[in-house]
């Protein structure tokens, strides 16, 4: 339609959205009921769209598809969109997460629903255009854009620290990201232009890729996040309102992960070779550390915002392990990380919009009055520690085997924090459900009402599916991997064939 | 000799410019009651679109007419098309406000002209004489105009400071133009440039600095911005709309200008002294604007760490790094002029108040006007999608394709900085709970704070246009 493609669509669909909320007026509750069902609507249609985009997405190749392409901005920069298999099954997690976050504030948002549902619809605009985005000045101007509503969402619908917590995310991640903006402008004086899929191609000069690679990991470790760099997070997730948590944990965690995979790993490979072993150790210190702090914590969310570090400290291991199974196991480990703490928040979600605390100490023996609860609480613990049986096992258990190819140290001291993930877990899971429902706050608390069931049943499927059958993402995601792997092995091989050379 | 049709054809808008503010005095003197403003605003609008539609009359890539005095170039067009425009909207701010502040006496809009006749034939300047006068007309005028509330003790205070500043300020440029004259036997820059090559003459290097300093106080660039807050914060606010949009087009061009036509030979001599001003400029503006509760100040401060920014594009002194200029300045036009539309709106009961605190919980006692405003502060620190980020990427870009790394890198850093008092603005906006509502804006300040952030915020999706313009400007001048 109008020369634009499907992606354009995807991209431009939650702005129209959007646009027609703003014009809504009134502040009754009529209004605002209307609002939220505008924002419901407007996502599940553009979810809809996204499993055509799929349909029409042929997982057997690597090459860009569903490409568009116009003049945007002067000399070699332009409006150009495409997926490959690396990029689709984000754009898939973001469009399927949203209508959740949309549900997860119906009743919990009650004042400026139509700024939070617009704040929600451009942000979802902008994470689509950030895994759809084929020019890099393109994709900078969507990761970055991304910081304005999330700013707004943590620091007006959020809790007591909300205006600290929104500050720090928004620097915090503007100061990495502004590094990789002077290294996109560097690459850009060598390709003469911003497209991806001609800077995939271009050979950086080995030294000028150090500095590159720095800049990018810059970003990309703040946006992670990577120890030592993720304080930020734990202060965003308690402070951001339910759905803000979900989607912080759910897609905006995975943007540093999917910049790994589509610039640092295939545009600088030798810089990539040379900082892994750097990587490998932030990743182990992420995966050991935090988890232990994840042990001490007192407040639901900021134990699963560290437990969500702890995990990014596996997609970065299996990333910088580059094989296959490895990046394969990331890819996967994002994705299924996506919905599990996506569910981990709404479930903190679901007890907090009743007792509005989320000290552990208030809970315990919630399975008394609150059975289905437990039993959605449990699904999601499980999947998170790893069982298996659950999608969280199939990531972790790949990103080991691909570590272990590369290093079997790496992979050891790994599998540590696996253990240390089932102690924090599982010593949550005691104290919030188990024990003897004393607490009169508690007495009265209600089971999962029929919305609730319905936010938590398909994330629940999908978590039991993709852990028994985890080929759909793994098949689509195959190609581009496996076409990345080799580059990177050619890549690497002529480096030093030359540097034999001139010896 | 060429015929003197011939000449004034290539500088029409300047003279429709002063024909008109001549005819409007006079009109002033003789017909206005009381020397109130009657509609002489009006028509000094109507005299400065007329001189924006003659500017597209001139065609041809450089023209150099008054005993080469004068240029016609198509830089020195797009200059003064931001100008005509910072001037225009200047006028149609003001409307509502002097009228309010019961001072719209005739000869604001006079004044206004006049200091507009000035910047267009100081952005024209081909030689040092030509630029001095151009300067001097710009600036007597703005002299008048920062104490045009002269009940006002502020307003008196400013106008005397930026006085007595700029006469000093004159005199280290005129100090300069003579040391040049000295030792290059020209006053002409094209003859400056072919004087000196090779290894250049200390006088001359000299001189440059004397006038990089005078030029450096018109932009309001560390260390000469010391006037700048006050007279911000003193000025009527719709003059300080005028300081901070047309006056500092004019001083930034001329600066281009001179660097670039005079001085080609000695590049790496005056790009010293550029990225010195730049990085103490970027900084200031950055850690100073922290501490201040007034926003006029604050946006005094600010545009003393976007000139810094500016500067970056032209420290590189490449056509790139030109062109980034021109860009840089057009949005920072945009955005200035819509801060100033938004400021303007800030009125309760019959005051205008200007405290970043009467802003708290705009959101909900005026959702729009704290979109826009919003939009404007966010633009300015330099987030995507808005504007101000392409405004940041084409300076930034040509710094780094000059291979100015460390300044770059200084420089992102202090918008970072820069950042975080923009954002205050957003925080108070949104997240406080809110102070008395406004009064309502007239049309006029409304429509201009649309229009800007409409443009602020759409530009991501055209911005091809002003590349293409922008790049035309500044091949006119290599």
């Amino acid at each position: 339609m109008f020369g634009f493609g499907l992606l354009s669509g995807l991209i431009f669909l939650p702005l129209v959205g959007a646009a027609f909320i703003l014009l809504l007026r009134g502040d009754d509750e009529a209004t605002r009921n209307n609002i939220r069902w505008t924002a419901l609507i407007t996502t599940l249609v553009t979810f809809a769209l996204s499993l055509w985009a799929w349909k029409l997405f042929d997982p057997s190749t690597a090459a860009f598809q569903l490409v568009e392409e116009r003049s945007w901005l002067g000399a070699g920069l332009t409006y150009k969109l495409g997926v490959d298999g690396m990029s689709m099954p984000f754009v898939l997690l973001t469009t399927f997460l949203m209508p959740f976050c949309i549900g997860a504030s119906w009743v919990s948002i009650e004042h400026r629903v139509k700024e939070y549902m617009v704040c929600f619809l451009v942000l979802e605009t902008l994470m689509i255009g950030v895994f759809s985005a084929l020019d890099l000045v393109l994709f900078y101007v969507f990761f970055e854009g991304g910081l304005i509503p999330m700013f707004l969402i943590i620091g007006v619908w959020g809790g007591k620290r909300r205006i600290y917590a929104s500050f720090k995310f928004f620097l915090y991640t503007l100061i990495g990201s502004l590094l990789m903006l002077l290294a996109i402008m560097a690459m850009y004086g060598v390709a003469g232009t911003t497209d991806i899929t001609v800077l995939l191609k271009t050979d950086f000069p080995v030294s000028m890729q150090k500095y590159l690679w720095l800049a990018f990991f810059a970003s990309f470790a703040v946006k992670m996040p990577m120890w030592p760099v993720h304080t930020w997070l734990p202060d965003a997730h308690v402070e951001a309102p339910t759905a803000g948590s979900v989607i912080l944990a759910g897609i905006l965690l995975k943007m540093g992960g999917y910049g790994f995979i589509r610039f640092s790993l295939p545009m600088f490979p030798d810089a990539s070779q040379y900082f892994a072993p750097m990587v490998w150790t932030l990743s182990i210190i992420a995966i050991v550390y935090t988890s232990l702090v994840a042990l001490v914590q007192e407040d639901m969310k900021k134990l699963i915002a560290y437990s969500s570090v702890a995990h990014m400290g596996f997609v970065t291991m299996g990333l910088f392990a580059m094989n296959t199974q490895g990046v394969q196991g990331a890819v996967f480990q994002m994705v299924s990380h996506g919905f599990v703490s996506g569910a981990l928040f709404l479930c903190v979600g679901v007890v907090y919009d009743r007792i509005h605390t989320r000290d552990i100490a208030a809970y315990g023996g919630l399975v008394q009055r609150m059975p289905l609860y437990a039993f959605v609480f449990m699904v999601f613990t499980m999947a998170n520690v790893g069982l298996p049986g659950t999608s969280g096992f199939v990531g972790e258990f790949l990103t080991l085997v691909g570590a272990f190819g590369a290093n079997p140290w790496v992979a050891f001291f790994a599998t540590t924090g696996v253990i240390l993930s089932a102690a924090y877990a599982l010593y949550l899971y005691r104290r919030v459900i188990f024990g003897v429902l004393e607490k009169p706050a508690l007495v009265g608390i209600t089971d999962l009402d029929a919305r609730e069931i319905a936010l938590f049943t398909p994330l629940l499927l999908l978590t039991i599916y993709y852990g028994v059958h985890p080929g759909p993402i793994l098949d689509a995601c195959a190609a581009s991997v496996e076409h990345l792997v080799r580059g990177f092995d050619a890549a690497l091989a002529a480096t030093k064939t030359a540097a034999l050379a001139l010896h | 000799m060429t015929p003197i049709s011939f000449a004034l054809a290539h500088s029409l808008p300047e003279v429709v410019l002063a024909v008109g503010a001549l005819a409007l005095l006079m009109l002033g003197v003789f017909r206005a009651r009381d020397g109130r403003d009657w509609i002489i605003s009006e028509c000094a609008i109507a005299v400065l679109g007329l001189a924006f539609l003659l500017l597209f009359v001139g065609t041809g890539p450089k023209v150099v007419v008054f005993d080469g005095a004068f240029i016609d170039d198509a830089f020195g067009r797009y200059m003064k098309g931001l100008a005509l425009i910072g001037s225009m909207v200047t006028l149609v701010l003001s409307l509502d406000y002097m009228r309010r502040e019961k001072i719209d006496l005739f000869e604001f809009p006079v004044l206004v002209l006049l200091a507009t006749l000035g910047m267009l034939m100081l952005i024209s300047a081909q030689t040092l004489m030509s630029l001095y006068l151009g300067l001097e007309l710009m600036s007597l005028s703005l002299y008048v105009i920062a104490a045009f509330h002269r009940d006002n003790v502020r307003a008196s205070e400013a106008g005397l400071k930026y006085f007595a500043l700029g006469a000093l300020s004159s005199g280290m440029l005129l100090y300069g133009a003579s040391l040049l004259y000295g030792f290059a036997g020209t006053v002409s820059l094209e003859g400056i440039a072919a004087a000196i090559h090779g290894k250049p003459n200390i006088g001359v290097i000299f001189g440059l600095v004397f006038l990089l300093a005078g030029l450096s106080f018109k932009m309001s660039v560390v260390p000469f911005h010391m006037w700048t807050p006050d007279v911000y914060e003193g000025a009527p606010t719709p003059v300080t709309a005028f300081f901070a949009s047309a006056a500092k087009m004019a001083a930034v061009a001329i600066t281009v200008r001179v660097v670039m036509t005079a001085f080609p030979g000695v590049t790496d001599q005056w790009r010293q002294i550029l990225i010195f001003v730049s990085i103490l400029s970027m900084a200031l503006g950055a850690f100073a604007a922290i501490g201040q509760s007034n926003i006029k100040r604050l946006m005094a401060y600010s545009s003393i760490g976007h000139m810094g920014f500016a500067l970056v594009g032209l420290a590189a002194g490449t056509e790139q790094g030109v062109q980034g200029v021109l860009v840089y300045l057009s949005i920072y036009l945009t955005m200035t002029l819509g801060t100033f539309a938004a400021i303007l709106s800030m009125r309760v009961g019959d005051v205008y108040v200007e405290k970043i605190s009467d802003l708290a919980g705009l959101s909900r006692t005026n959702a729009p006007m704290a979109i826009f405003l919003s939009a404007m502060m966010l633009s300015l620190a330099g987030i995507p999608p808005l504007a101000g980020f392409f405004a940041k990427w084409y300076v930034f870009n040509a710094a780094i394709q000059a291979h100015l790394y460390p300044l770059a890198v200084i420089g992102v850093l202090m918008s970072v900085v820069a950042c975080f008092y923009y954002l205050r603005i957003v925080k108070v906006i949104y997240f406080d709970e809110p102070a008395p509502g406004f009064e309502r804006a007239s049309p006029a300040v409304t429509a201009v704070l649309i229009v800007a952030s409409l443009l602020v915020v759409g530009f991501s999706f055209w911005p091809g246009p002003l590349d293409v313009a922008a790049a035309a400007a500044a091949k006119s001048l290599f």
